[in-house]
Formats: C-alpha cells, structure tokens, sequence
C-alpha cells in the first residue's frame, strides 16, 4: 500500500467523521466550524481526483466565503437558540434516517455501477480546444462550448444581490449595507488588512489570467478579490459602497453585459450567438472573464455585507 | 421505435428563440445598471418585443415542420448546447408574455415608478423581467443542464416576490419557498450528474436515443422527477406555496402562481415525454396522478374551510396543480409508453388556461382587498355592488376554471375525459369530475358571499384603479375562450372536438358541475351561508344536519393533515418517500 493510498483512506475516513460531526453536534456555532473544516478537506479530494478547478471553487466558495456567511448567521442565531431546540419525536427521526439511508444506497448502487468504459466529452472538448486558442478544459466549456449557461449563471448572481438588497427596510433603501465595522487602527486586523490586499490582488489577477491554459478562472480570482475586499472593509478601512450609486451597479452589471454585448455581436457579425471569430476568439474571452471578475468580486462582497441598513451620508 | 434524430443544424428563424431569452435578460441588466427613472422606458420596450417574438414563432413554427432549432455559438451538441422549440413551446411563450403583460399593466399603478428610488417597485420590475427569461429559457431550452440554469434563475427570481412588501411573516414563507426549492435543485441537479455520467450527453434528443431502462437511469430519474415535485408544490410536497402565493402582492402572486409553478411542470413534461418515455411506465404514471388527486382533494377541501379570500385562491392552486398531473397515466400506449397525443395536448391547455385564469383571480383578488381594505370571506358581502369589475373578472376566472365552455379547461377536460375512456382508466374519469366540482364549489362560495346584499354599506378604503381592472378582466376573458383558438397547428388535438364543446350533453355536464359544486360549498364549508333564499335554501333543507357535521368533522381531519404535512420534518420526509417510490415503481416496471 503506497503513501498516497494511505493518505487517500485518512482523508476519507476524516471526511466523514468530521461530516457526521456536523450533523450530530447540536452547537449551531460549532457546526458551522465543522462545515467549514469539511469544505477545505473536499476541496482537497478534488486535488486528488484532479480536479483542480473544483477544488479551488469549492474551498473559495464552500470553505471561505460561505464559512463566512455561516459564521455571522450562527453569530446573530446564538442569542434564540436556546429557546428553538425542540428534538423531533424519535419515530420522525428514525423514519428520516431510514428513507435517507435508502436515497444513499440507490445513489451509491447508481454511482458504483458506471458503464465500462465511461462516456465522457473530455476528448471533444480538448480536440475543439483550438477554436478558443486557450489550453484549460474547463475554460473553454463555460465560455465557448457552454457560453450560455454561464452568462444566465451569471444572472443568477445579479438576482442574487437583488434578493439580499430587498431584505432592506424602506427608509433604508439606496443606502450603503452592513454595519459599519470600527477596528483597532493599531490592532492586528488593521495591520493584515494593509498587509494582505496587494499580494491578494495579484493572486487573483494571476488566477484569472493562467485561468486560459491552467486551472484557474474569474469565479476562483473573483473570490479571492472578495476575501481582500471583505478583509479591508471589516478592518473598518473602506465602508461598503450605498446601493444607490450608479458606478456599483455598472460594475455589477458588467459581466453577464460585455458576455451579452458579445454574444449579440456573433449574432449580427458573425456566425452565431456567442460564437467568437477565430481571431479574436481569446482576446474577447478574457476580457468578458476581466468582466466577470470585478463582477463576481463585487457581487460575493455584496452578498456577505448583507441588505443596506445606514443611509448614504456618514 | 424513435423516429431517426433530427439534423443538428439551426434552422431558419432558429434565432428568435434566442432573442425570446436576451430580450428579457437585457432589460434586467440595463433595469439594474439604469435604476428607477428609466424602468418605465426599458419594460414598456422589453414587453412589446416579447411579445413581438413569442408571435413571430407562433407564426413561423408551422412553416418550418413544427420544430425550431439553434445551436449556441455554433458548436453542435453534445459539445454545445442547443435551443429547440416545439409546440409546446410555443404555446408556453405566447401565454407567458400574455401574462406577463397583463400583471405589468396591473402593476403599472401600485409599483409606480418614483422620482427617487424606492425598493419595491426596484426589486419588482427587474424579477418580472428575470422570471420571464427565466420561463422562456426553460420552454426552449434543450439541454438537461441549461434547464437546471433557468429552473435557479427562475427560483431566484421568484424567492424576493415573496417578501416584496417586507413583512416578518413574508420573509419567513420566502425563506421556506428558498429552502425547499433549493432542496428540490439538489435532486434535479444529481438525476442530471447521473445522466451525464451514463451518457456522456445532456441533450434531450441525443439523450432520448441513448437511454435505456437501467438501474442509474432510472434512480436519476426518479431523483430529477421528485426535485421538480417539490418546486411545483405538488402534494404532499406543498408546505412553501400556501403562505408564499398568499402573502405575495397580487401582482407577484398572479405570476407566482400563474407561471412560475408552470415552469417546473413544463420541464417534468419535457422528462417524461421527450427524455425517457419509454421508462416511468404503468405504476409510476398511476403514482403521479394519484399525488395529483391527493392535491385536489385536500387542496380544495382546505380552500372551502379558508378564511381569507388570498389563501382560498393559493389553495385552489394546489388543487390545479393535482389536476395537471392526471395527464401522465392517461398518455400511457399499450406498451407502457408516454405517446405525445391529446392526452397531452390536454394537459397542457389546462396549464394555460390555469396561467391565464388564476393570474386574473389573484388580480381580482387583490383589488376586493385594497377595496375593501380586509380579503376576509365573510365580510365581503357587498363587494359585487361597490367593486363590480373586480367580482366580475374573478367570475369569469372562476368560470374558465371550473370548465364553462368554451374555456381552456373544458377542452383540457374533454380531451383528457376522452382519453381515459380510451385507455380503460375509468377512475381518473371520476377525479376529473369531482376536480371540476370543487373548483365549482369554491368559485360559488366567493361569489354567494360577494354577491350577497351587505348589512351595512361597504365603504371602500381605495379604489382601484381602471386599468388594472381592465388588465385582470382581459386576461380572464382570454381564459374563457381558450377552447376556441387554433390549436392544432401546436398540439395533437383531433378536429372535430370543438363541436362536442356545445350542445345538450355539455349544458348537461355543466349543470352537473356547478350543483355538485354548489352541494360541495354547502356541505364543507364552515361559514354561516349568505345563499339563503336561493337555490341553497332547499339543499339545505334537504341536507339532514349530521350529515352536513360530519363532513364539516370530515374537512376539519383533512385541514389537521395539511397542517402536518405542512411541517418542516414531514415535508422532508415525504419528499425522500417520493423519491423512493418513484424509484421503486420505475424499477417494477422495467
């Protein structure tokens, strides 16, 4: 038995271990540590069935920016979670357990009866590879082969923010969201958040940028662009943006908008929509995903300030 | 066997499908980039091009051998990802635009754009125009995973119109729609990794012809089947639509409940009938329809038994999504195959003609409430005199729905009636009927308390405004003559039906309808009845008392179930039962 094997066995037992954990322990704010736990051991399952562009999403979204929203809902849930904890009778808890027991065992006979050899498009989609001139797989799929879905995707998002600003109070539309945060100027949050944010923004320019050839891409920079974000704001050093102002929504509506401009372009010039003229294939991918970047940055900031609550003048 | 794949080329006009989808989605976008003072501008460009679109392929789907197609970016499927429309589709993007233009000129009034921005009418007009593309996405759509695209865009869109006015009460039924869609995304979502993982496609037609009835395929769909269940709120999966379609503004409801439920039933349709028809089989199809009659039976028992007149109307829209699930078993063939025949075409104008009518009702609705200034049942006696058009439309409505001729679900009745005399299935004939009854029963018991002289004059706290009436009238008009639009050009309908529409047997059939309706409000009811002097008063002499207590004792069991089932861990729990045996049957079957 080789060391990875025996790496692999480890991870997979504490994966599940640390999955029934979460579901068992009955702190709100302890679950939360866990789910975050398991998002960052995920994400290195998918490292080692070579999923490295899974594997960055699912520790930026599912480990950070999620453990983060997690967090601060457990944070305002502690004071009434004393007074919610009624158990289910042991027959709904038992029925529950049983008829999940089942779906479980239908997905695994499903999952661990694939057909031999497997159908899959990998081979298509790396021969097609030279329509886009970029070399990551999964690049192509979400902006060539698949475009339309990411750009509705990418929608979503906008529809996202508009569910979160809607949970404001009337008096407080147009205004900016989320507490204003006070730090210690001398403290250590301060220190990281004039610290980090340089190094974070090349990082999640260069994610964006290798994300033509190697795994990487705008919704991984995005969220790391997020992070940096997030980080000054809670060290008090910036405030949030008011909803009202016209530049935020530009850059919210830049995205899913430079990919529709695009798109509507191959419909009137070229051969069809959302097909790229072969010279100019990759330039106009990149900077539709420059697009997206400050799109998904802003929106995942956005998302975790929450609805506005302060008006716009200080 | 299946017919040889239709050629994967984009056929001529195969672009208005995309522009049924960016028509929408751009006005989202330049709605949210623009704000407030240029709404008016972009939805009053955005609703006369959609529609403009959804007539054009009306138009040009006949001419062009009944199937529009496009391939996105040029790149054929299984690579790319193709647009197809169908008749079906079409149809669905005619009613869609229908009412979404109708709910806009509704709204035009209570979500008045203002000078300085404001947050409900922001938040209003960017989710009408995102469910609308969300909706089209999905009637065209013609990939598994494009369709899971539109069905989130279509939650989120959906989930803020609940809680638009912001109250605790609506946030928590928007949080519970949230929760349990997402829920349903999740299994939609593994069916689709699944398939993918057997196939190596998501294109419905390339998928069509490599499925076979094997353990994955079956589990997936299963999955897929009861993740959409749960989005459409079909019983015993409905705990989210009660307080979320009656706590929603009227204009939010009517599109709630008009449409977006419509659009996770269209993508079962598209499953069942284009994905995997030879799989379901026998079993499952029963199971579905009896969820079905489930629903209209305690749907509209609960809705006799409502207080208030929005959450009779929510009611009635889970018992009208029962009716539309008793479409699967009666398309059965001999061999156990889903055929795309009139039993279909039936279901699907039921659809349409629910879309158009309930969407008028809660337009209705909504203005005896900001009339009367209270939606509650008992108090509105009064309201035909003081609120004429309002009562008026919600007739009509009420007509269309419960199957007056010429409306949509007397031809829906017809064909599915027709069906199940074909297919030996005389009990779905029955259901149909009592369906019909119901619907009856709780259209009569509003309009004998609207109807009824008040004991004080009704002094209106508002009145609504002209032509949001007119809107709510026109489209409850549109439902009402459903049943005499060309349809054949779209949908499998034999020729000669329309005349079956009038004449004795009909006026007989009808008559049925209302005085069991009529007997059903009388006898499930618990308000004190305002229909003495009429036809009620005899019934009610007739009725012996203990037999009208115990079915009053019988709809207070029923509504004490609902409760439960309402539930967060009984909904759970039937949602993984649901799951399981579809499973089940789907693998007894084959």
């Amino acid at each position: 038995m080789s060391i990875a094997t025996v790496f692999e066995i480890a991870l997979a037992v504490v994966v599940l271990g640390l999955a029934i954990w979460t579901i068992a322990v009955p702190d709100t704010y302890s679950a939360t540590v866990g789910f975050i736990a398991y998002g960052l051991l995920v994400a290195l399952i998918w490292v080692r069935l070579d999923a490295v562009d899974v594997a960055l999403t699912e520790a930026a979204i599912g480990g950070g920016l999620g453990g983060v929203v997690l967090l601060g809902a457990a944070a305002r849930l502690r004071g009434t979670e004393a007074m919610t904890m009624e158990r289910p009778s042991l027959i709904v808890r038992l029925s529950a357990a049983a008829l999940s027991a089942s779906i479980a065992a239908a997905l695994a006979v499903a999952i661990l009866l694939p057909p031999n050899p497997a159908p899959t498009l990998a081979p298509d989609v790396v021969s097609n590879a030279g329509a886009t001139g970029m070399a990551n797989p999964v690049t192509n799929v979400l902006m060539a082969f698949r475009a339309m879905d990411t750009m509705l995707e990418k929608v979503v998002l906008l529809l996202a923010i508009v569910g979160v600003w809607s949970l404001a109070s009337d008096q407080a539309w147009g205004g900016r969201p989320g507490p204003r945060h006070q730090a210690d100027p001398n403290g250590v949050l301060a220190f990281l958040a004039r610290l980090l944010p340089p190094a974070g923004i090349v990082v999640g320019i260069y994610i964006l940028w290798t994300g033509a050839d190697h795994p990487g891409g705008a919704f991984q920079g995005g969220a790391v662009l997020a992070s940096m974000w997030l980080l000054v704001i809670m060290a008090g050093l910036v405030d949030t943006p008011p909803v009202r102002s016209r530049w935020l929504r530009l850059v919210l509506v830049a995205g899913p908008g430079l990919f529709l401009v695009v798109g509507l372009g191959g419909l009137c010039f070229g051969s069809a929509f959302l097909a790229y003229p072969a010279a100019f294939a990759k330039p106009l991918i990149l900077s539709i995903e420059a697009a997206m970047l400050l799109t998904i940055a802003t929106t995942l900031g956005l998302l975790l300030a929450g609805a506005p609550e302060r008006s716009a003048e200080r | 066997m299946l017919p040889p794949a239709p050629a994967l080329v984009t056929t001529a006009g195969g672009f208005l499908l995309v522009l049924s989808i960016v028509a929408p989605v751009a006005g989202v976008l330049l709605e949210f980039a623009l704000g407030e003072r240029y709404v008016r501008p972009v939805v009053s460009t955005v609703i006369p091009v959609g529609l403009a679109i959804a007539a054009a392929v009306l138009v040009l789907l006949p001419r062009s051998d009944g199937h529009l197609v496009y391939l996105l970016g040029a790149w054929p499927p299984p690579l790319g990802v193709a647009l197809r429309a169908d008749g079906l589709s079409a149809v669905m993007l005619a009613t869609t635009a229908v009412v979404i233009c109708a709910v806009a000129i509704f709204a035009a009034t209570d979500f008045r754009p203002q000078s300085v921005e404001a947050r409900t009418p922001f938040a209003f007009w960017i989710l009408l125009l995102a469910i609308w593309g969300a909706l089209n996405t999905i009637f065209v759509a013609g990939d598994l995973f494009t369709l899971y695209v539109a069905l989130e865009l279509l939650t989120f869109a959906a989930v803020p119109l609940v809680s638009l006015d912001g109250r605790a009460e609506t946030l928590r039924a928007a949080l519970r729609y949230l929760l349990f869609a997402l829920l349903g995304s999740v299994f939609y979502l593994m069916g689709t990794a699944l398939l993918y993982g057997l196939y190596g496609t998501l294109d419905i037609v390339l998928l069509s012809h490599r499925v076979s009835a094997e353990p994955g395929a079956l589990i997936a769909a299963a999955l897929m089947t009861s993740g959409l269940l749960a989005k459409t709120a079909l019983f015993p999966l409905h705990l989210w639509l009660p307080p979320a379609h009656a706590g929603a503004p009227a204009a939010a409801s009517a599109i709630l409940s008009g449409l977006v439920v419509k659009g996770s039933f269209f993508i079962v349709v598209r499953l069942w009938f284009y994905v995997l028809p030879a799989l379901p089989g026998f079993t499952a199809a029963q199971f579905l329809a009896t969820l079905g009659a489930g629903a209209i039976l305690v749907g509209s028992i609960v809705a006799l038994r409502q207080e208030r007149l929005k959450l009779l109307v929510a009611y009635s829209t889970l018992a009208q999504i029962g009716y539309l699930f008793l479409l699967f078993p009666l398309a059965l063939d001999a061999s156990g195959r889903l055929e795309t025949g009139q039993a279909l075409a039936g279901g699907l104008i039921q659809a349409i003609s629910h879309a158009t009518a309930k969407a008028a009702m809660f337009m209705a609705v909504g203005s005896i409430y900001a009339g009367l200034g209270h939606d509650r049942i008992t108090g509105i006696s009064g309201a035909a005199r003081a609120l004429p058009l309002s009562v008026m439309t919600f007739a009509l409505a009420g007509f269309a729905l419960m199957g007056i001729q010429p409306g949509g679900a007397s031809l829906a009745k017809e064909l599915l009636l027709q069906e199940t005399a074909r297919t030996g299935q005389w009990w779905w004939a029955g259901v149909l009927q009592v369906g019909g009854m119901f619907t009856a029963a709780y259209v009569v018991l509003v309009l004998a308390h609207a109807l009824s002289p008040p004991d004080r004059p009704v002094a209106l706290a508002a009145r609504p405004p002209r032509g949001s009436g007119l809107a709510a009238l026109a489209l409850a008009l549109c439902s009402l003559f459903l049943g005499l639009l060309p349809w054949e050009p779209y949908l499998p309908i034999p020729y000669a039906l329309e005349s079956k529409l009038f004449g004795v047997e009909a006026l007989v059939k009808l008559l049925v309808t209302v005085l069991g309706g009529v007997a059903l409000a009388i006898l499930l009811s618990p308000w004190p009845h305002p229909l003495a002097g009429t036809v009620a008063r005899r019934d009610l002499k007739t009725v012996p008392g203990p037999f009208r207590r115990a079915c009053l004792g019988f709809g207070s069991l029923v509504e004490r179930g609902d409760h439960v089932l309402r539930q967060w861990p009984a909904a759970g729990i039937c949602m993984l039962a649901v799951a399981l045996l579809l499973a089940a049957s789907m693998f007894g079957a084959n």
